[in-house]
């Protein structure tokens, strides 16, 4: 199926973003927002608390309309049709799980929205590459929040999106199921799926970005790509804070 | 500059009724597993059938005049509380953002949970319709299956609009109040045909009475559910 046709060109971008803002009654929480991410990328956005780093996520995910802007995925607009909203995985902080349905009926049920074929074997495989196929007969509200999470991971991957929208994904997680969704996100990454990665903790979003960026009232104001060697924590920690205190001030 | 490029896109869809079945067979899953809000329903209609028997005079109002409407206080009021759950399991972790991110057209988000929502009635009013008759004693008859019949009409036009509103007041602080104030006005085109009905055939009266009023109730049912399948995306959108 081939969707708007009409659509800008994308020079070959998964995600275009041009001149996003979105109020709130008189509040701008994201203002004059524009990125372009290749495929294969991942962008680590680091903010403090309320600098609009989630409604953001949400309108490249389209789930929330701007006031002004687009986003095109693939050279699709969004929100746009069920196809488009096929090529997008959601991970957040809250799990989108059924606490009365076991992990591998939560999951089933995702690749069966998401039109999988095979939704039973999908299923088992995205809970295997989070290891957490032996839990797969426990209903959620029995699993731990680390555990949780981590078939909440499976349930966003388990239709092989190609735009990977986290927020907070390293919640509740311990240092297997850590390394677990590291690991998921390296192979995303590495067939081609962009990632935008929302998070407080620099040092696991700079990992795996690809370059990174710092969000403040609304705004980017600083976007670094990863230099060679990658980047160094304590660094940009440094340049972190001293952004955002200049602010606090 | 690379020419312009617009990825092709190779998913198909599974179609409406797939999808609403699915989602109805999840809310249904999910209701079986907890019956939280099936065993409140039943409390509520075998209690209320109760507290109206131990107050009915008996002598001044016959049976057949006062079950009618006994009947409709019930289904209504049991129906909203599995309405309210509805959404209410959506919402506990966000699970329906997931489903919203989903290729699953709202319609057929809808059409499940409304589907899901008609099969709870129904298992209620299964249970309220001979609680009702044994507590007031009730003939046994034919026309039983006649109240059968017009309480599933009902329920669809019933669950149609409450499901719709149950939707729009799921993300407010006071759903559990709003929804019966939002949905009970939009409940009495509905119920006032249904309780008719059902006096007319305890009553004995002829079928051919009570046409007028089952047109009224399918009308009801047609706009209550075309206009919810129509307005439901809106409520869901940000």
């Amino acid at each position: 199926m081939l969707l708007d046709v009409d659509a800008p060109p994308d020079r070959g971008m998964a995600v275009v973003a041009s001149g996003l803002m979105r109020r709130f009654g008189g509040r701008k929480a994201v203002d004059s927002v524009s990125l372009e991410l290749a495929p294969g990328e991942c962008l680590a956005l680091f903010g403090p608390n309320g600098a609009g780093k989630t409604t953001l996520l949400r309108m490249l995910g389209g789930q929330l309309k701007p006031t002004e802007g687009t986003v095109h995925l693939h050279g699709h607009q969004l929100p746009g049709e069920a196809a488009t909203r096929h090529l997008i995985g959601l991970i957040s902080h809250h799990t989108m799980l059924y606490a009365a349905l076991t992990a591998y009926e939560n999951v089933v049920f995702a690749a069966e929205c998401h039109g999988r074929r095979n939704a039973q074997q999908s299923a088992m495989d995205a809970l295997a590459l989070l290891k957490v196929s032996d839990r797969a007969d426990t209903p959620v509200r029995l699993l731990s929040r680390g555990l949780q999470q981590r078939v909440s991971i499976a349930r966003a991957l388990v239709h092989s999106p190609r735009l990977v929208l986290l927020d907070e994904p390293y919640t509740g997680l311990d240092e297997t199921g850590a390394r677990a969704l590291t690991r998921a996100l390296e192979q995303l990454l590495s067939v081609g799926a962009t990632l935008v990665l929302v998070t407080h903790h620099l040092g696991e979003g700079l990992a795996l970005a690809t370059r990174a960026s710092i969000m403040m009232n609304g705004s980017l104001v600083r976007t670094d790509l990863t230099p060679a060697g990658g980047f160094n924590s304590a660094t940009y920690a440094q340049l972190y804070r001293s952004l955002t205190s200049q602010e606090g001030e | 500059m690379s020419p312009p490029r617009v990825v092709e896109l190779s998913y198909t869809p599974p179609g409406f009724v797939r999808d609403a079945l699915r989602v109805a067979r999840k809310d249904l899953l999910i209701e079986f597993r907890t019956r939280s809000a099936f065993i409140a329903a039943a409390v509520f209609a075998v209690l209320s059938t109760a507290i109206f028997r131990f107050t009915w005079e008996q002598g001044r109002v016959s049976p057949l005049d006062l079950a009618p409407g006994v009947l409709w206080v019930i289904f209504t009021f049991s129906g909203i509380l599995g309405l309210h759950r509805s959404f209410g399991v959506e919402l506990a972790d966000r699970a329906l953002d997931a489903m919203m991110a989903s290729p699953m057209s709202r319609e057929s988000i809808f059409a499940g949970k409304a589907l899901a929502n008609l099969a709870f009635v129904c298992c209620v009013q299964a249970l309220a319709l001979p609680a009702v008759g044994l507590f007031f004693n009730l003939p046994a008859g034919q026309f039983w299956w006649g109240i059968a019949g017009v309480s599933l009409l009902a329920a669809i036009g019933l669950v149609a609009v409450g499901t719709l509103f149950a939707a729009i007041t799921s993300n407010t602080r006071l759903a559990e109040l709003l929804l019966p104030m939002l949905a009970l006005p939009f409940f009495i085109p509905v119920v006032i045909p249904a309780a008719q009905v059902t006096s007319l055939l305890m009553n004995g009266r002829p079928f051919a009475e009570t046409v007028d009023w089952i047109k009224l109730l399918a009308a009801f049912d047609i706009v209550f559910v075309a206009a919810s399948t129509v307005a439901f995306p809106f409520t869901l959108e940000e």
